[in-house]
């Protein structure tokens, strides 16, 4: 395998160190390492890879740059808040921090190229340079005209320099309307299971052998290949549960070699670990404090989602359940449901056919504030006074995420809003002021 | 003021020194339309000190009930951070993924009251875990570089640049290329370098010989804690990434978060997405619920004899009303009870009693002849004369000094009155909350304001209470009377002190019953006999039969004696409420302590302004208090302001007003009330005078949200009411 990553420029001992850092990815780097070429010869303007999350695309680069001892920058883009910020990096760890103090106030792009150019004369690329961007799909949001300009960075500074973008998002995506230069794809697909067997393995526990760790990788995987293939979090999933994986052995009750035994030991608790560490429900820290734990004690931390109970002042609740009417029933339907004596309403005619489909997999609809509080007067059960605080009651819905705002214009006449609440929530909500939603909703009927 | 000048013109005045305003603080504004001026400044020391006291009293509450919270955050934030402090040597630390430590503090949706609560947070973790402490809030963080900013001028005590700002100022300008090299960035590289230089300066600021014990060792790196105060709030985009810069420093930056959540934890699922998620290691934390800080905030400030301003029930139940309504507030509660105490004050002349037994008591000598006569006036003080012997009723009415002698009696009747009040009120309380349904309502706050509004006893509630408590079990009762028992132990009134007497002895008694148990279990075992005998019949007539003869049997059945000192704890229990639970309408001078002007109270804590609008536009004399605006039966005069009229016009109208037609009436109602005669030309016609004072209105009418213009159809405007003539 290690003879893929080959190129005459480089010695072969130093190749191979590197391909032994780089376990499943040899295909990727040989040819990352064909399109860089040697040091001293020019390469490709750009390189655009892309691939999922820990598919091993930044540990490749890194690897192969600093290994091989390239000159580089690694500007993570999703830090740079300003582009002047990406600007100061790049030069910086190309120039020094001198070259990054020459930059104005706030830099332009052709500030950047003018002072790359006017360093480059003073110390010419004797090897390729490569600018490493991270998580380059926010390069979109920026200004316009960065990414093509640094797509061909190379023509406009006259240097040998390299961009290479990293993103989990393909090229396709990125392309701006008024075209631009395309650069060199190259895919990183996802680790398949015997690949992440492979590299799990490789770290293995001091104390232990690595055929029982390799086993153990092998029940946890088994657990979770088919929720989790980020290698980031299995590591971490390993590295929690292995404590509880040797319990067994660290009290002499099986042996290393009887696998059997230990997987139905783990399988249970790597099961439970599935539905809580890993949503993070629970924290890792008090996941660890659980195993300590005895069984029965388990049931004393909750997880977050389980305090899903929020308390509100009386008239927000209803508030809350007047919006969800208002968002989940058609604005026809309200006569029949709150006016008291609206006639008779054929039930075929009521029900239209084209509306039979449910309102709640549509989502929740816009309304005008005329309309909620319309509802909530008739729903609340007292005479209530349009005092400021029932006003202010809304916002504060709207603060807490319960409502949200629709649209930006006519807020102050007609404000709109939708009912960003569960049925189960709003269900809960309304059994603690004794109101029945379900007979309300147009859905159940 | 005049000027010689002939021409016409603006001139300025300019006030004389003499003239000018000395600035009023806030005594003068007390006494400035206080009723009975006479006493007002001495009224107003006293509000003011009642005040301190109060407020003192609730910011120890507060303290004590968050202090168990708070400690937990401050362990939290004390524990080593498991990512930063491990070495490479240990294998776990190394393979897990650094997270960051987060506590999620769930505080409840009364967001303003969390404030006091981040303030002593930070400053005790300031002051015991880590000086870098930031505390942030969405508002000020639309974007991720505002955030960044923020936090780094918190952590960091400086003025951070961020680019494309104070753009074009020259001198900015000028200073920043002088502090080129210096210029801060808006990054967290800049934060780890400065944390570095920190910690470094710290370490190389201690002498040698400390350094080579291990005090260092002990405090290692102060964590640096960032505060969301509003999680909720925050633009979601703007925390993911903030998150992901963080987790990106966690290696050499040991950070903490603590969000401060309004709902629920699980808002913070729906706010960051999994992979973000994944980066933090959330730990929860959840407050008392507000409700029971409201219950504690009313046990201490209310139920007490130590403040002599009381509430009325009225006034009490809108505090109560707008709490459990509106807001969930308690900070809002704290300040209706502030603002009661100032009007109780404020409008009352015979505050000046409301204080503490010997102040009060020297005041009443003080009192003028006017205040004397407004004691005559007092509701409750008439009734007392009422109930007096002839003779009696004359001094009273007619003798200043003496009346001084009698109102000292009073006030110390109505402080004995408060002491015993509400230790019985606790007594019945812990006996009735437990009961089935609460008869008497489940928290105290609800039997006080039973208490307050008449006598208790003659409710019906009351009455079914009475008649649980007949029949509750031995160990539930006992149990109950030995709390009630525990609350009168530290009451020093003497009243009490017999009550105690009284209730041991009942205890005594239960226990005595005890020891001749063995007895009575044989007669239990007869009681439950037909029972048992019950269910093996399934006939309905059979089964009624039985019950008939059981009910017989029970009635002819002699008590047992546990069943006589039951009646006889619950007939003690009674007879206390009668006399010690009475309303204070019937105490004499409950005027002075009691403020009761709930109406006053709603009107500033709960304001109506769409109400208020309404009247103002409907019927304007409310407010302008004119003469020749009184109208009857909703109509508006039409010598009322053109807003008015323009309003009331506009009721007529449908959803959609033509403007013209509304001109036109417009301009026949005010050639009305020029005074035009109907049969002139002139009558109706539109003026430019006219036809300015009408948009004038109408466009006040879209300022307060009446109409808007539509493009629906020219020339017409939409309402945005309904309802009307």
């Amino acid at each position: 395998m290690a003879a893929l990553l080959q190129h005459p420029c480089y010695e072969e001992e130093r190749l191979r160190r590197v391909a032994d850092k780089l376990p499943c990815r040899e295909v990727q780097a040989g040819t990352l390492l064909s399109v860089m070429g040697g040091p001293e010869q020019h390469s490709f303007p750009s390189i655009f890879i892309y691939g999922h999350r820990a598919s091993g695309k930044s540990h490749v680069i890194h690897m192969l740059l600093r290994e091989l001892e390239l000159p580089h920058a690694t500007v993570s883009c999703v830090e740079c808040v300003s582009v002047a910020l990406l600007f100061e990096q790049v030069l910086l760890s190309l120039f020094g921090c001198d070259a990054a103090s020459l930059l104005p106030r706030s830099p332009s792009l052709s500030d950047f190229v003018r002072i790359y150019r006017q360093q480059c004369s003073h110390s010419p690329a004797v090897q390729t340079r490569y600018i490493v961007m991270e998580k380059a799909e926010l390069l979109r949001d920026m200004d316009a005209n960065l990414l093509p300009a640094l797509l061909r960075l190379q023509e406009l500074v006259q240097d040998n320099v390299t961009v290479i973008l990293l993103s989990e998002i393909v090229w396709d995506k990125f392309r701006p309307n008024t075209g631009c230069f395309e650069p060199l794809q190259l895919h990183f697909p996802d680790y398949s299971k015997g690949e992440l067997q492979q590299i799990l393995a490789q770290d293995s526990h001091p104390s232990y052998s690595a055929e029982l760790y390799s086993s153990y990788i092998n029940i946890l995987l088994g657990v979770f290949y088919s929720v989790c293939r980020d290698l980031r979090e299995l590591r971490h999933l390993a590295a929690l549960n292995f404590s509880k994986f040797c319990e067994p052995l660290e009290e002499g009750k099986v042996k290393e070699s009887d696998t059997h035994k230990l997987w139905r030991n783990i399988e249970p608790h790597l099961k439970k670990a599935m539905q809580t560490v890993y949503l993070r429900e629970v924290s890792s820290v008090q996941w660890e404090q659980l195993q300590q734990m005895e069984e029965k004690d388990t049931g004393a931390v909750r997880g977050l989602s389980a305090h899903a109970h929020v308390e509100l002042p009386y008239y927000s609740k209803f508030l809350l359940i007047a919006a969800y009417l208002a968002s989940y029933n058609p604005a026809r339907t309200d006569k029949r449901f709150f006016v008291k004596h609206h006639g008779k309403v054929r039930k075929t005619n009521f029900l239209k056919k084209h509306e039979k489909t449910s309102n709640h997999l549509l989502g929740p609809k816009p309304f005008p504030l005329d309309r909620l509080l319309a509802i909530f007067y008739s729903v609340v059960d007292s005479r209530v006074a349009p005092t400021a605080s029932i006003f202010s009651q809304i916002s504060s819905l709207v603060t807490l995420q319960l409502l949200a705002q629709v649209g930006h214009d006519d807020q102050i006449d007609a404000p709109k809003y939708k009912c960003a609440v569960s049925l189960d929530f709003i269900r809960a909500i309304s059994r603690t002021v004794n109101f029945d939603i379900v007979k309300y909703l147009y859905d159940f009927l | 003021m005049s000027t010689s000048s002939v021409s016409k013109g603006c001139f300025v005045f300019k006030p004389s020194a003499k003239k000018k305003k000395r600035t009023l603080d806030v005594g003068d504004y007390f006494i400035d339309g206080c009723e009975g001026s006479g006493n007002s400044e001495l009224r107003f020391k006293l509000c003011q000190s009642l005040w301190d006291k109060m407020k003192t009293e609730t910011e120890v509450l507060q303290d004590e009930l968050n202090r168990k919270i708070l400690d937990r955050l401050l362990e939290f934030a004390g524990r080593p951070s498991s990512t930063f402090q491990h070495g490479a040597d240990d294998w776990a630390a190394r393979m897990r993924a650094s997270e960051i430590p987060t506590a999620a503090l769930v505080l409840g949706v009364n967001v303003p009251d969390h404030d006091m609560t981040f303030q002593s947070l930070s400053d005790l973790l300031r002051q015991s875990v880590t000086p870098h402490v930031a505390s942030v809030q969405a508002k000020e963080c639309g974007a991720l570089k505002h955030l960044m900013q923020r936090v780094l001028e918190r952590l960091m005590g400086t003025v951070v640049s961020v680019d494309e700002e104070e753009e074009g100022d020259e001198e900015a300008e000028h200073a920043s290329t002088q502090l080129h090299n210096k210029r801060v960035h808006c990054s967290l590289g800049t934060l780890c370098d400065w944390y570095k230089s920190k910690t470094k300066r710290s370490n190389n600021g201690t002498p040698n010989k400390k350094r080579s014990s291990h005090v260092r060792d002990e405090q290692p790196q102060p964590p640096v804690v960032i505060i969301f105060k509003d999680l909720e709030a925050f633009n979601p985009r703007v925390l993911q990434d903030f998150i992901l810069i963080c987790s990106r420093y966690v290696e050499h930056l040991p950070l903490m978060f603590i969000f401060g959540i309004a709902t629920s934890p699980s808002t913070i699922q729906h706010i960051l997405p999994h992979s973000v998620s994944s980066l933090l290691c959330i730990e929860l934390f959840q407050s008392l619920s507000c409700t029971q800080h409201l219950s504690t905030v009313i046990d201490k400030l209310i139920l007490t004899p130590q403040f002599p301003f009381k509430l009325s029930g009225k006034v009490l139940q809108v505090l109560v009303g707008i709490f459990l309504y509106h807001d969930f507030s308690v900070r809002n509660f704290i300040k209706g009870l502030q603002l009661s105490l100032l009007e109780h004050f404020h409008s009352q002349p015979l505050s000046v009693l409301c204080c503490r037994k010997k102040e009060a008591l020297a005041n009443v000598l003080q009192l003028s002849h006017q205040d004397l006569e407004s004691v005559r006036q007092l509701p409750s003080f008439r009734r007392y004369v009422e109930r007096q012997e002839p003779q009696e009723q004359v001094n009273l009415l007619t003798d200043d000094t003496h009346i001084k002698g009698v109102c000292q009696k009073l006030i110390k009747g109505l402080r004995k009155y408060h002491k015993n009040f509400y230790p019985i009120l606790r007594c019945l309380h812990t006996l009735t909350s437990s009961l089935p349904k609460y008869p008497l309502g489940k928290q105290i706050r609800e039997l006080y304001i039973l208490c307050l509004e008449k006598n208790v006893w003659e409710n019906e509630e009351y009455q079914s209470a009475m008649q649980l408590l007949r029949m509750l079990a031995r160990d539930e009762l006992v149990a109950s009377l030995q709390t009630c028992a525990e609350i009168l132990k530290p009451v020093k009134a003497k009243k009490m002190r017999n009550v105690l007497d009284q209730l041991e002895d009942l205890l005594a008694k239960f226990k005595q019953l005890d020891k001749v148990s063995g007895e009575t279990a044989a007669n239990g075992e007869e009681i439950t006999s037909p029972e048992k005998g019950l269910q093996k019949k399934t006939d309905l007539f059979q089964l009624q039969k039985t019950l008939l003869e059981m009910k017989e049997s029970r009635r002819s059945k002699k008590m047992s004696p546990f069943e006589i000192l039951r009646n006889e704890a619950v007939d003690f229990i009674d007879s206390l409420v009668r006399c010690y639970l009475a309303p204070p309408e019937s105490q004499p001078l409950n005027e002075v302590c009691y403020y009761s002007s709930s109406a006053v109270v709603r009107r500033h804590l709960n304001a109506t302004p769409r109400t208020s609008i309404q009247t103002a536009l409907s019927n304007p004399y409310h407010y302008l208090q004119n003469d020749t605006l009184r109208s009857e039966d909703g109509t508006v005069s039409n010598a009322a302001p053109d807003i008015c009229i323009v309003h009331k016009l506009h009721l007529e109208c449908g959803r959609l007003i033509n403007l013209y037609d509304w001109l036109e009436a417009y301009a026949t109602v005010v050639s009305a009330a020029e005074g035009t005669h109907p049969d002139s030309d002139e009558f109706g016609k539109v003026d430019e005078l006219k036809h300015a004072r009408f948009i004038q209105a109408v466009s006040e009418l879209e300022f307060l949200g009446f109409i808007k213009s539509t493009k629906q159809k020219t020339d017409h405007v939409a309402r945005l009411t309904w309802g009307g003539c």
